[in-house]
């Protein structure tokens, strides 16, 4: 799915990476306010929608390999926060609707969920 | 073999901390330190974020990047939050990447509680910015190939973390 397509979808503003809406392509998403959990269980290119805000949102997503940030809840991050995200060229949107809505209508349109195994780690992790 | 750091200082106390663990077979290729300030989270994940690309442009395999990125991270949020200030170490060499956090307190009493998946002595601040989930020392651990922990109570603690380069 899109990013343009997200944006509609959810009803969001685009604060960082509007060059990026119709090139990026989500399969895959996961919602957290626990940045351990982000880091243990989101693979490469996941979308992440957070109440989080701060710049180690922007690291996480960073070091994750994260490909999108999307902010719910209303919540906005402030000036340094979006400039990390431009400098890191992570697209970041924000929407006024809570997590669990946000996730139900990304899962709706066919956004997968990230894949645990049976002991909790990602799928095709090694050791 | 390049050596460098963030802070002159810690590269010879780098040098010290490598020295005990090289073998002749795995002469280091690349060491550098980065220090690490506590409750400075404006600068923390910095590390982090060199250590992954300066691994990246050594040519590593995404995920083996991607790995040691987390575990470096982990380890660099937990100096930033429970310790009082340490470092953090990196070795390539030509078998493994190596993580090395140390810090010079407060110690941890029981190591085994720590590494419990869910246990944090994070406070309620630090657990609204996202933190103290109780999954850093395990995280790392998950990310590695070997995993240690030392660590006294009022001396301080070393996490060393190795990543093989299959």
């Amino acid at each position: 799915m899109k990013l343009a397509d997200i944006r509609e979808l959810i009803g969001a503003e685009v604060l960082v990476g509007e060059d990026k809406l119709s090139t990026v392509e989500i399969e895959m998403a996961c919602g957290s306010d626990l940045i351990s959990d982000v880091l243990a269980f989101c693979h490469d290119k996941t979308l992440l929608c957070t109440g989080l805000v701060s710049a180690q949102v922007v690291r996480t997503a960073e070091i994750a390999g994260l490909s999108t940030i999307i902010f719910v809840r209303g919540k906005r991050p402030d000036e340094s926060v979006i400039e990390m995200g431009k400098a890191a060229g992570i697209p970041m949107l924000a929407t006024d609707l809570p997590m669990f809505e946000t996730c139900g209508l990304l899962y709706g349109a066919g956004v997968g969920g990230i894949c645990l195994g049976a002991d909790g780690s990602r799928r095709g992790d090694v050791g | 073999m390049y050596r460098g750091g963030n802070d002159g200082q810690a590269i010879d106390r780098a040098g010290a901390a490598f020295s005990g663990a090289a073998s002749p077979h795995s002469e280091p290729v690349l060491e550098m330190s980065f220090r690490v300030d506590r409750y400075d989270f404006a600068a923390a994940g910095e590390a982090a974020s060199k250590i992954k690309q300066v691994l990246r442009q050594l040519g590593m395999a995404p995920e083996l990047v991607r790995r040691a990125a987390v575990a470096a991270y982990e380890a660099e949020m937990n100096l930033v939050i429970h310790s009082e200030g340490g470092q953090i170490l990196l070795r390539v060499d030509t078998e493994k990447v190596t993580l090395v956090a140390c810090d010079g307190g407060p110690g941890m009493p029981d190591v085994s509680l720590a590494m419990r998946e869910g246990y944090s002595t994070a406070p309620d601040e630090i657990r609204e910015m996202g933190f103290g989930a109780g999954m850093g020392l395990p995280n790392m651990k998950r990310c590695s190939d070997s995993f240690s922990i030392e660590s006294e109570v009022g001396r301080g603690t070393t996490v060393t973390a190795a990543i093989r380069i299959a």
